[in-house]
């Protein structure tokens, strides 16, 4: 009877879902008189892709090494692949590339491997651990030692390191920063390689374009707080009309709306996804009959950066937006 | 586990810098120096002629105390400059970044850095004492009294020296924890010898300064016990050196209330280092 219901109780545990990779409640930190972040949430699950973008000093990596234990939070909390961060067992199945990088310059890049694969506390056979190197472009080099390494090689060799523990959630902060053209596409080989194994990634990066290639989810910062997030669909969905107007007045302009651009007589006017298709028509009906005169009606899609620098040059942006996940 | 890898890489950090090539160097400088003085020694002619055994033994003594100062001093030197980029270098380069990231406690990671750094400066200081000895028996056949034990208290100067040296790095930057550490040990010893003036010419005052010193920074107060170990106690007796002041010769051995406060500032010392490293952002 007893073996029975533990039985079931294991069954009810394991039909439960899945821990999120990344839970994060309320983070705040503040250096000085400096508010670095301020009440960031949010929730990563697991096998997904999240970017997180914003412009300097926005906080990202300060909400990284929050993440990672390496930066004590002065108030929220942390889960990380289902135990409290506090515990440091929860970065068992972390791999982790900081974005200021440098590794024991008087070990060898296959050194440095064996090192984190015992620091992880995880079994990975030689043959894995030069498998590792190999993927990062590093084989012919494992026996050299790293005070020799150029700054790229060294980046690649963070990646190998970010990955030799068999890990379950990658945290990359700005892995291309150092690596040429080439070594960026590779990067992005192998965020996609890892997503397709399930492997969570939270990426970190300045180039919007890997972001936006690679990431399902995208998270926001600006000035330590949370400014937008969602799917790149939620994100981009999002149409764009640009509208070639003549005999603009206020009242018309009061229509248009704010957060639109205008270049000449040229107007990008952004349309919400859940329009029902209605919005440009009436938009047109009602400019004509405030007495403008509609010359060119022209469809687009918003790019991440402009959607980026639209919601950071004006938070009403992101209005329409998840504003805190 | 954590603290015993990390001990393994604190001592091949140690032996692939050239932090090791500068201590082998100095140490082959001063045990080459010593070598050729003490062969001089052996033989030496004074004004009033040869020195007696008593005197050689004496004179041999005074010297050994002298060459293992400058020993302790290369110890002190070498591993004060190991232990100061150990934390604070490797918070500042990055280098400690990837590292605690992985599930590490940071008590353990420091545990690892200090056992990695006391093996190796004990290390140093037994290799280098013993072949120091064998020159002075080779040369004015004088064995020291009690060697291991001297040798012990040499080491255990290395370990209240480097520990400092890790509470400094956790809270100041590399280059700073190394020359704080360095000019607090030579401050101790110089208000040692003050102290022991003072003693020879009975002012409390001036002895008091010695005193103090060896309890708030127990470096200069092991140096002493050392010294004590090393030096012959029959011609010091003989010639009436007991209570001479001079900084290459102790007067009385340690007590044992001074070596468990030595333990207990060593782990104070360490506990401050945890606390302070355990809540630095990196």
């Amino acid at each position: 009877m007893t073996t029975e219901t533990a039985g079931t109780a294991a069954d009810l545990v394991a039909a439960l879902p899945p821990s999120p990779a990344v839970w994060c409640s309320g983070l705040r930190k503040r250096y000085g008189r400096r508010t670095a972040v301020d009440d960031v949430s949010f929730t990563m699950q697991r096998g997904e892709v999240l970017g997180l973008l914003g412009p300097n000093g926005a906080g990202k990596t300060s909400v990284i090494k929050m993440l990672l234990g390496l930066v004590r939070p002065d108030a929220g909390e942390v889960m990380l692949l289902g135990r409290p961060a506090r515990d440091p067992r929860a970065r068992t199945g972390v791999g982790y590339l900081p974005e200021l990088f440098r590794y024991q310059p008087w070990l060898t890049a296959a050194e440095v491997l064996a090192l984190h694969v015992r620091l992880a506390r995880v079994r990975v056979p030689a043959d894995e651990q030069h498998d590792c190197l190999a993927l990062v472009g590093l084989a012919a080099r494992a026996d050299d030692r790293v005070g020799g390494f150029s700054k790229g090689m060294q980046q690649r060799l963070g990646l190998a390191v970010a990955l030799v523990a068999r890990p379950e959630l990658v945290v990359l902060d700005e892995p291309t920063s150092a690596l040429d053209p080439l070594g960026r596409v590779d990067v992005r080989d192998l965020v996609l390689a890892l997503k397709a194994r399930g492997v969570s990634v939270l990426l970190n990066s300045h180039l919007i374009g890997e972001v936006e290639r690679v990431c399902d989810r995208v998270l926001i910062l600006d000035d330590g707080r949370v400014a937008a997030s969602g799917t790149l669909d939620e994100l981009l969905g999002q149409q764009e009309v640009r509208l070639h107007l003549t005999g603009v007045d206020a009242r018309a302009a009061a229509r248009l709306g704010r957060g639109i651009s205008r270049t000449g007589d040229w107007f990008t006017v952004a349309v919400p996804p859940d329009d029902g298709g209605a919005a440009v028509p009436d938009l047109v009906r009602d400019l004509v009959g405030l007495g403008v005169r509609v010359h060119a009606v022209e469809p687009g899609r918003i790019s991440l950066e402009e959607r980026l620098l639209g919601i950071l040059r004006h938070d009403a942006g992101a209005g329409d937006l998840d504003g805190g996940s | 586990m954590t603290a015993l890898t990390v001990a393994g890489l604190t001592l091949r950090e140690a032996s692939r810098r050239r932090v090791i090539w500068a201590l082998v160097v100095l140490t082959a400088a001063l045990l080459g120096l010593s070598a050729w003085g003490f062969a001089k020694l052996a033989g030496l002619e004074t004004s009033q002629g040869t020195l007696t055994s008593g005197e050689s033994r004496l004179v041999a003594s005074l010297v050994l105390n002298l060459v293992m100062f400058g020993m302790s001093l290369i110890a002190a030197l070498g591993t004060a400059f190991l232990a100061g980029p150990t934390l604070a270098g490797e918070i500042e380069s990055g280098m400690a970044l990837a590292v605690l990231a992985r599930p590490v406690r940071r008590p353990s990671v420091l545990l690892g850095k200090w056992l990695g750094l006391v093996v190796f400066g004990c290390g140093y200081v037994a290799v280098a004492g013993v072949a120091q000895f064998l020159i002075v028996r080779a040369t004015v056949g004088y064995w020291p009294p009690s060697p291991v034990a001297g040798l012990a208290l040499l080491a255990g100067q290395t370990v209240v020296l480097l520990t400092l040296a890790l509470l400094l790095s956790s809270v100041v930057s590399t280059m700073a924890s190394g020359i704080v550490a360095v000019g607090l040990f030579g401050a101790t010893w110089v208000a040692g010898v003050v102290g022991g003036v003072g003693e020879a010419l009975g002012n409390d005052g001036v002895a008091r300064v010695g005193t103090v010193s060896r309890i708030l920074l127990p470096t200069d107060g092991l140096w002493r016990g050392a010294m004590h170990a090393f030096q012959d106690p029959t011609a010091l007796a003989q010639f009436g050196f007991e209570r001479s002041g001079s900084p290459f010769l102790s007067e009385a051995p340690l007590t044992g209330v001074y070596l468990a406060w030595a333990a207990v500032w060593v782990a104070m010392v360490w506990g401050l280092t945890a606390l302070s490293f355990r809540r630095r952002d990196v």
